[in-house]
């Protein structure tokens, strides 16, 4: 059919034992050094169309009137779609509230909302008549931040709100609101011989990821669709998609197309429906693809926030007390706010020890662009002020700020602020312990026989210090980060596995709608089924919607979930070799009836080392097929008043350590290395493990020196949607990033491993931000940091 | 759209004759954007590709003919020592991808204000060597940009090559970005000694509608290095002196606030860069630190 696949399918050789625990190689390893990987983007069927997404120019306006006229007149155009035009009386769609309108119904509320789709045999031809439509908007006040919003005659972003937070908030621009109380603040903050205080800015971070948003719709003759994209849950998109189709869930078939990059960025439909339309309408495959500047209206990204702390401490080091309000900027639609909000308010306070606290956190709506999930998910908000508060208290008692925290370290035992017991280890001030012990680079590392080393310089290649002015700082900042769905979600990952003979071989087949987004998922399963199974030989199927849902590639959740997923059918799917096996040839040997067995090296296998019988001998030409689901520990929701409540699954935490040069004069900063320890329960792959762990360390480090969309506060328009003002680390801006994996099992989850790919990105942005104000002295309350923070112009 | 695809320069000047809004491109790195970004639709693209001898350089007695499409890595592996301030700022410009497409002909065919070759051309005294079907002409890069993403070509010019005196003394390049690597500058900065005039010449990038010199910073030098007998005795710049040029040279940026930066920073950034690189190439010409401070790196 002329379709481009993405090679996720692997078979292993005969050589590779790789089980759990060891670096197996991935899959799609090769593929993606050489440049051969297809990617969603690189999706081609015989006879498609391209799509094209027209967007508003403003931010909030009424729209008087769409004339589509003239572009539906363009030779080549096939269909101009708008709001009307919508098959079913659902049009709209969200995560958890559906409040974004397929296509802009009369308003747009942020700038670049999807107003109308084209369709045309040329994605040129699709772009220029898009551009022939006639939109004529009529301005509204725009609301961009708390105050706007909250103002008591403030333009209501979402008119009529039906959703389940509009009972518990204070004014409907807030989308939702998280209070915690616990213990007794005010009587905490008496016994304090200090209190800091403080306000804190985040800037709006975007995931960024590499592989824009693109899919092909195929339209089927049962009237169905055949939909593959690139996403990160294909069967929260199906839920979403589907009514808005009018079509039931079985006639919109999903495949994963090859993922570059998600960071929480896909957790929301970006052309996937608008895809499925334009092929629907004209009956032929329709292809979308956003460019670099598309992308940046094409997702939500981090909420920026403002942050309020207050911190007391006794004197001999001990908290007693913290209060703090974040306020996140969800922008003009709910997606993930809710969630976002919970884990702000939850994890607001960090991995401490703190009996009195009084939390609230809350998402606004406005007009600024939509915020939703990127990795770290309102942990990372928080954390970037928790640990700039625990700096100055440290400061401010003259204790060393490792020393502090350690102090108020929590560990398996401490009772959350949520009054959650954490019943798994938490090495916390093991872990700054390991990156504080670590030697320090040399000074001057930039010093060689021949002179200075630009690249180990603040400013680098533009050689802007050969040394002058430049001042080394270091600093510390610890994390906490829940994994996976929390606050009572009903969380589960399905996995169907096929244990059969193929060609006197025992083969397994493992299929999940698992969303492989770089993670490094496929890799995993192969490993698991070869542990659980005995097998060398393992199959990948590619991920549909085929088999059940998988939940989403998020929350640091996947390995955990789908690897216990696997884990579990695997295990079910022994049981039956095993039972295949007695029936067999139980009655030759007494062991098979007495022994704990094992499958090992393609054999039944008695605990004892003692061998029965072939897997192959067992199964001859039986197939054993499995689909199962798998469910975490349930979570409670978080009370609306109290925020008491068993709400998280896991914690994981970790560590880092900044050191830092900082051209004081000029306020550029090269991060020299940043030091992470994190505790991971088991790492499955150990490379993998790492490459997660330095991969958050440096979005981290992106956050903390130079990314952030930049929105002008007064018309709410985006001023750098584009990879030349938005930047991302380089290479050079990238430090070594020594890595301390620790493996303390937790004894609730598959193997006792413990999420891995967000706890880095908390910590990193906070560590710089120490390391940056240990060498400048200054308060830095924001993030990102630019020169001219740094140089007071 | 046409392609054209002249063979050699005297056909690409006949092109350019006939189709005066053509838009020539060499290795693409701006113009490409352009387009994709549908910021331009020329009706005809000049494709300088196959024109062999604007990817040489000559190199005389006293000066260089450099190509307009040698590329960026060439002239840094190449012309370190006839043109260090342009190998520098050649340097730093994008990535290694880039840099082996872009040249100085089209960083001048742009003429944006951030075009990282402009201080250092500016600095080194440059002189455009235009052509057309109607004879060629050197224009002194002084008079080269006109304004914003203008330049003084006519219509139906090309560039053939850029001229530049070898140089007589150390030169420099800075420039601030806030990335470490591959980063449009915020502000930049260009100085060149020249001992065998006794001047000093400047070039300032990214801070005014157009790259500029800092001419009253120049002078101000200039005279303060031969009121002090300082290019024979070569004694250290007296701080005071090294200061005022630092001042001097802000004052000279006309810089706006930006996404990438504000104008007071650019200003004061100017000044700092003003003031080391003044004192690398002083100390270098004085005979101490290496070639050109900073060892070198791919
Ligand atoms: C990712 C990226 C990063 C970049 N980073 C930087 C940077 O850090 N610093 C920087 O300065 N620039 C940067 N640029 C811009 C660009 O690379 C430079 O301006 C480069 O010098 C352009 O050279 P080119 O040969 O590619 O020009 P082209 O794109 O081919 O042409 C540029 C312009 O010059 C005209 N032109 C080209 N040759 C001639 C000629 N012989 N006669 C008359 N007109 C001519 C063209 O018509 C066009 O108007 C970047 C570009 C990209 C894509």
């Amino acid at each position: 059919m002329g379709i481009t696949r993405t090679p996720t399918s692997l078979t292993q050789s005969e050589a590779t034992r790789g089980g759990i625990g060891e670096s197996t190689l991935r899959p799609d390893g090769t593929l993606k050094v050489t440049g051969e990987f297809a990617y969603s983007s690189d999706l081609w069927h015989e006879d498609m169309l391209w799509g094209y997404t027209l967007r508003s120019t403003v931010a909030h306006a009424t729209i008087a009137s769409i004339d589509t006229g003239e572009a539906l007149a363009t030779p080549g155009v096939y269909a101009v779609l708008t709001y009307d035009d919508l098959p079913t009386e659902v049009k709209h769609y969200g995560l958890e509230i559906r409040d974004t309108p397929v296509l802009a119904h009369g308003k747009v509320r942020h700038h670049g909302e999807p107003v109308a789709l084209v369709a045309a045999d040329h994605p040129e031809t699709a772009r220029r008549a898009a551009a022939k439509i006639r939109v004529v908007y009529e301005p509204l006040p725009v609301i961009t931040d708390e105050a706007s919003a909250t103002a008591p005659d403030a333009v209501l972003v979402h008119d009529g709100r039906e959703d389940h937070h509009i009972g518990h908030v204070a004014h409907p621009n807030i989308v939702h609101r998280q209070p915690i109380l616990r213990g007794d603040a005010d009587r905490a903050a008496a016994r304090a011989d200090v209190v800091v205080s403080g306000e804190y800015v985040f800037g709006m971070q975007d995931q960024a990821f590499l592989g824009p948003e693109s899919g092909l719709a195929v339209p089927a003759e049962d009237g169905g669709v055949d939909l593959y994209v690139a996403t990160q849950w294909l069967h929260s998109d199906l839920r979403q998609i589907a009514p808005v189709l009018g079509l039931p869930e079985r006639k919109v078939r999903m495949t994963l197309s090859g993922v570059g990059g998600a960071f929480g960025g896909r957790e929301d439909l970006s052309m996937q429906i608008h895809g499925c339309l334009l092929a629907l309408r004209t009956g032929k495959p329709v292809k979308i693809v956003y460019n670099r500047f598309e992308s940046f209206f094409g997702h939500v990204h981090r909420h920026p926030a403002r942050l309020w702390y207050e911190h007391g401490a006794t004197r001999d080091g001990k908290l007693t007390h913290v209060r703090c309000r974040i306020v996140l900027d969800g922008g003009a639609y709910a997606s993930a706010s809710p969630a976002v909000v919970g884990n702000a308010a939850s994890l607001s306070i960090g991995p401490y020890v703190v009996d009195d606290v009084d939390i609230e956190a809350l998402a606004l709506y406005t007009n600024n662009p939509p915020c939703g999930a990127m990795r770290g998910f309102g942990a990372v908000q928080a954390c970037f002020a928790y640990e700039a508060q625990m700096d100055k208290v440290a400061a401010r008692l003259g204790m060393d700020p490792v020393e502090f925290r350690q102090i108020n370290a929590m560990e398996q035992g401490t009772v959350m602020p949520t009054g959650q017991l954490v019943d798994s280890p938490a090495p916390v001030a093991e872990l700054l312990r390991r990156v504080k012990s670590r030697p320090l680079p040399p000074e001057r590392q930039w010093e060689t026989t021949e002179g200075a080393d630009v690249r180990a310089l603040p400013g680098g290649l533009s050689n802007t210090t050969h040394g002058e002015g430049v001042v080394r700082g270091v600093g510390y900042a610890v994390g906490i980060k829940n994994v996976g769905f929390s606050e009572g979600f009903d969380d589960y990952s399905t996995a169907r596995v096929r244990m059969q003979v193929i060609n006197g071989e025992p083969v397994a087949t493992v299929h999940t709608a698992m969303a492989e987004v770089g993670q490094g998922g496929v890799t995993v399963h192969a490993q698991i089924a070869r542990s659980e199974l005995g097998v060398t030989q393992v199959t990948i199927l590619p991920a549909d919607t085929r088999v059940g849902s998988a939940g989403s590639t998020s929350a640091s959740r996947q390995t955990y979930m789908t690897g216990g997923a696997v884990k579990n059918t695997c295990e079910a799917v022994r049981e039956k070799v095993f039972d295949l096996g007695r029936r067999k040839f139980g009655t030759y040997h007494p062991a098979w009836a007495t022994a704990e067995l094992l499958l090992e090296g393609g054999r039944v296998v008695t605990d004892g080392g003692e061998a029965l019988a072939e897997i192959a001998d067992v199964l001859e030409d039986e197939v054993v097929d499995l689909e199962l689901e798998f469910r975490h520990r349930p979570t409670q929701a978080f009370d609306l008043r109290t925020g008491q409540g068993n709400g998280h699954v896991q914690y994981s935490f970790a560590a880092h350590r900044a050191v830092v040069e900082v051209d004081t004069e000029l306020g550029l900063v090269k991060v020299v290395e940043l030091a992470c320890a994190q505790d991971v329960g088991k790492a499955l792959n150990p490379l993998s493990v790492v490459g997660q762990i330095q991969g958050g360390t440096t979005q981290g480090l992106g956050v903390a020196v130079m990314e952030e969309i930049v929105v002008d506060p007064k018309t709410a328009l985006v001023r750098n949607p584009s990879f030349t003002d938005y930047l991302i680390p380089t290479i050079l801006d990238t430090p070594t990033i020594p890595v301390d994996v620790l493996e303390l099992a937790d004894e609730h989850a598959p193997y006792g491993l413990r999420g891995v790919g967000e706890a880095p990105t908390l910590s990193s942005t906070p560590a710089v931000l120490a390391a940056i104000r240990q060498a400048t002295g200054l308060e830095l309350n924001r993030t990102p940091v630019r020169p001219e923070h740094l140089t007071g112009s | 759209m046409e392609f054209l695809r002249p063979a050699s320069w005297q056909e690409a000047l006949a092109a350019k004759a006939e189709h005066p809004s053509a838009v020539p491109i060499a290795g693409g790195t701006d113009v490409m954007v352009e387009i994709n970004f549908d910021h331009r639709r020329p009706d005809h693209l000049l494709d300088l590709n196959r024109i062999g001898e604007l990817e040489e350089w000559e190199t005389g007695e006293d000066t260089v003919r450099l190509g307009a499409s040698v590329p960026y890595s060439k002239i840094m592996a190449g012309l370190r020592r006839e043109l260090p301030g342009l190998a520098l700022a050649s340097h730093t410009v994008a990535s290694p991808q880039i840099r082996n497409r872009g040249g100085v002909g089209g960083n001048l065919g742009t003429a944006s204000p951030a075009g990282d070759a402009h201080p250092a051309l500016l600095a080194g005294g440059a002189a455009v060597e235009a052509e057309s079907v109607r004879g060629s002409r050197l224009i002194p890069i002084d008079d080269f940009y006109t304004g914003v993403k203008r330049n003084a070509l006519a219509p139906d010019e090309l560039i053939r090559a850029v001229h530049l005196k070898k140089a007589s003394g150390p030169q420099q390049f800075s420039k601030v970005g806030t990335r470490n690597a591959m980063v449009i500058a915020v502000c930049a900065f260009g100085i060149a000694l020249h001992p065998d005039t006794r001047t000093v010449r400047t070039g300032i990038g990214s801070a005014a509608p157009t790259p500029v010199r800092a001419r009253t910073a120049e002078e101000f030098l200039a005279a303060a290095l031969d009121e002090a007998g300082l290019w024979e005795s070569r004694k250290a710049v007296p701080p005071a002196v090294a200061k005022q040029f630092a001042v001097l040279v802000a004052a000279a940026a006309n810089p706006i606030d930006d996404v990438r930066g504000t104008a007071a920073y650019r200003r004061h950034a100017l000044g700092v860069m003003a003031r080391r690189t003044l004192g690398w190439t002083w100390e270098q010409y004085r005979g101490h630190g290496s070639e050109q401070g900073s060892t070198s790196c791919a």
